[in-house]
């Protein structure tokens, strides 16, 4: 009996345009061959994977994953359950559990929490508090968060009003070598939560948030950047006047870096005054969706780079607190479940390149937050997955492996489904 | 008349010609008002859940006068005396009110878009009396219905709405109403108290009130909610009131004719001068008087629309 070289190939996958045998030793990706008639797999473990096409494990740097204190929300497993059927190797988590993530044993719960229900599951990094129980009054131990195996630190949605404090927080960050997140919104002037301020709120009757609310934040995060010369991310931008200010600040070499989500590039606010889906509240978002001006800006600065990558923004709720009125719903959609499937579209469409999926799934949020990825390069991790570019699949409860099935994609059919995920060359889905 | 509508949520469901049906059924009704015996049995046996989760005097009250009036049983439930004090959700309220078999339920709401969450989910009928700032389309339809009253057709007449338009569900109402009906609108407040994009509605926007009543025909007076100043919105009343409030030389600017409306509750001495409320330019009492016809008008032809027959 022959040696046995390799622990996994992977047969007949589109790759890159061609189809290729991947072969995997040790969880790294060994070779690349053409496919072969003659072919002998030497003991390893062989997947067909004809028809279906080949695609690094993707990492989502920023989720929602409840636990603990909203577990009925959604809980670790369920989140990297949601995950791995999503694409996404990797998820960095954010801190407004309760307790919030601002102590070590917050984090090493989660941490623990994953490592028992998914030992070879995606990987998860939670990100820490940046202010004590996220109320922008005190620094957070960002040391012992770190030591605890935090990746980054974010006030998310309860960001801090304080500049000086913000300062200190990012000044403090960065000895730990650790990345400040940004969710950017001028908290005097983003009263309104869940729809854009203009003529869509105007005739609906809701408080908007103006799109000045955001871009008031990110010249703040832009300027203090650059006077600290200390990198910042911007957590999911949504308009376009943000978008100049980050194209600016780019061209004069600060160092920022930018997400938005695929609800973003997909939906605009028309969708809360369609007759069909008027005020509801699964679009209910923070920051809001805007108008298609803002929708296609956002498509365009994604493929000139402004926009680095991609986050879902994934903020899974219970049905029973989203039916309920617009005004006291709680802001977020469930993204992990379909982010492959609506931005693949957009690839499928010819709107964004593949160039650009990639960079905005893999490779732009491993390099900002310093996590491995497949770039199918010889020693790689072998964390990919499999999908199908034509199966079709309906957004529906019974589709979604998240508990949160809050999402304006539900009811709506999806083409491009992932049909089995390998981490390190252990099949996990 | 078949009435195809479910529900009313807002006035932009309505054609033009629904609305003028609606003038003429209130007109029938009105007389009733009129009779010494102020009561038919056209919906004896039919049941109306007004439900008021904010607070209400005329609206409230016209209903119910409205529903008796027509013999229909009409049951008032509030927010304070409802399970949503015990944080039941709206949605579990209705459909606890609707296991009950109303015809009908009349809800006011503190948040817009609360009628078109209930619609969706009940079979009965839904009247909207007001849902946050969205829309009071049977306000607009009385205030409608009074001016039709008082001018027969409204094209060719120039409506001002005065006041804080912003927050108001009367004003988008009314604009959506008097543009079918093929009148002009005027608005003028502060900017603070406009909607940000007012400039793309259809109607005309001023800032001096000296300007806007010029050669009107009709002014619409709105209620300031007094806790505007805490908002940052106002630098205070008597500044308010001295800018735009509606006084007696305003009044010489207008129209020779020029009506007077307000919907009330009137802050006297704010928004409007308390001799101008009560002069004979005022409609105000009409329009009290004429909500009560054109929510008699509503009942009927939502509680035996087709379908409600079935």
């Amino acid at each position: 009996m022959a040696k046995k070289k390799f622990d996994l190939i992977i047969r007949r996958a589109f790759l890159k345009g061609r189809e290729v045998d991947v072969y995997v030793s040790k969880g790294v990706i060994a070779e690349i061959r053409d496919t072969q008639t003659e072919f002998d797999p030497e003991g390893a473990e062989v997947q067909d994977a004809f028809g279906l096409t080949m695609m690094p494990s993707m990492i989502d740097v920023h989720t929602h994953l409840r636990e603990p204190g909203f577990e009925y929300k959604e809980d670790v497993e369920s989140g990297l359950r949601a995950a791995a059927w999503g694409g996404f190797g990797a998820i960095l988590c954010m801190a407004n559990t309760n307790p919030v993530n601002d102590t070590a044993a917050t984090t090493e719960l989660m941490l623990e929490k994953a490592r028992r229900h998914w030992p070879d599951g995606p990987r998860l990094v939670p990100i820490g508090a940046l202010t004590k129980e996220l109320k922008g009054e005190e620094l957070a131990p960002m040391a012992e968060l770190v030591r605890a195996g935090c990746g980054a630190f974010s006030n998310d949605g309860l960001p801090v009003k304080n500049t000086d404090l913000f300062r200190k927080a990012m000044e403090y960050a960065s000895d730990w070598g650790k990345p400040v997140i940004d969710h950017c919104e001028d908290p005097f002037m983003a009263v309104g939560c869940g729809v854009n301020e203009g003529e869509v709120s105007d005739r609906l009757g809701l408080q908007g948030q103006p799109d000045m609310a955001e871009a008031l934040q990110v010249s703040r995060d832009v300027l203090l950047a650059e006077y600290l010369d200390m990198h910042i991310h911007l957590a999911h931008i949504s308009c376009r006047k943000s978008l100049d200010v980050i194209r600016q600040a780019k061209a004069r070499g600060i160092r920022v870096t930018a997400e938005t989500c695929p609800h973003y590039l997909i939906l605009t606010e028309d969708y809360l005054e369609d007759p069909a889906t008027q005020y509801s509240t699964l679009a209910k978002v923070n920051p809001p969706l805007r108008p298609e001006a803002d929708r296609l800006a956002m498509i365009e600065a994604l493929e000139d780079g402004t926009i680095d990558f991609l986050a879902t923004d994934h903020a899974p709720h219970a049905a029973h607190e989203k039916e309920v009125e617009f005004d006291i719903a709680p802001c977020g959609i469930s993204g992990l479940d379909t982010a492959f499937a609506t931005t693949w579209g957009l690839v499928r469409d010819g709107v964004i390149s593949e160039e650009t999926f990639n960079r905005a799934w893999v490779t732009g949020p491993a390099e900002t937050f310093e996590l491995p990825c497949n770039r199918f390069e010889i020693g790689d991790p072998a964390d990919f997955f499999l999908f199908d570019p034509e199966e079709e699949w309906e957004v529906c409860a019974a589709t979604m492996q998240s508990k949160g099935k809050n999402t304006p994609l539900a009811g709506s059919v999806l083409k491009g489904r992932v049909k089995t995920h390998f981490l390190h060359g252990k099949k996990i889905v | 008349m078949k009435w195809l509508h479910k529900d009313l949520l807002d006035v932009s469901q309505l054609s033009r010609s629904e609305a003028m049906s609606l003038f003429d059924t209130a007109a029938h009704f009105q007389e009733i008002n009129t009779r010494p015996v102020k009561k038919v049995p056209t919906l004896k046996g039919r049941s109306v859940v007004l439900f008021f989760a904010e607070p209400s005097t005329r609206t409230k009250t016209s209903f119910d006068v409205a529903a008796k009036r027509l013999s229909a049983d009409s049951f008032s439930l509030a927010k304070s005396s409802s399970s949503l004090t015990k944080g039941e959700t709206l949605k579990d309220t209705v459909l606890t009110l609707q296991a009950m078999a109303p015809d009908c339920i009349v809800m006011r709401h503190w948040c817009s878009g609360a009628a078109k969450f209930i619609a969706d989910r009940l079979d009965c009928a839904v009247i909207n009396a007001g849902d946050g700032r969205h829309a009071h389309p049977t306000q607009a339809l009385l205030d409608g219905f009074t001016m039709f009253q008082e001018w027969g057709d409204l094209a060719g007449k120039t409506i001002l709405i005065l006041g804080d338009i912003k927050h108001s569900r009367v004003a988008r109402s009314n604009v959506i109403l008097l543009n079918k009906l093929g009148a002009t609108v005027r608005m003028c407040a502060p900017r603070t108290l406009l909607p940000s994009t007012v400039r793309s509605w259809p109607v005309e926007v001023y800032s001096d009130l000296n300007e806007a009543v010029k050669g009107v025909n009709g002014i619409m007076c709105l209620r300031l909610q007094l806790e505007r100043q805490k908002d940052g919105l106002l630098p205070d009343l008597r500044e308010y009131a001295c800018t735009y409030g509606l006084g007696p030389k305003h009044v010489e600017l207008a129209d020779k004719d020029v009506r007077i409306m307000h919907p009330g509750p009137m802050n006297r001495g704010v928004e409007i001068n308390s001799e101008l409320a009560d002069c004979d330019r005022s409609l105000v009492l009409d329009q009290v008087a004429n909500g009560v016809a054109m929510r008699m008008a509503l009942l009927f032809l939502y509680m035996t629309r087709k379908g409600a027959e079935e």
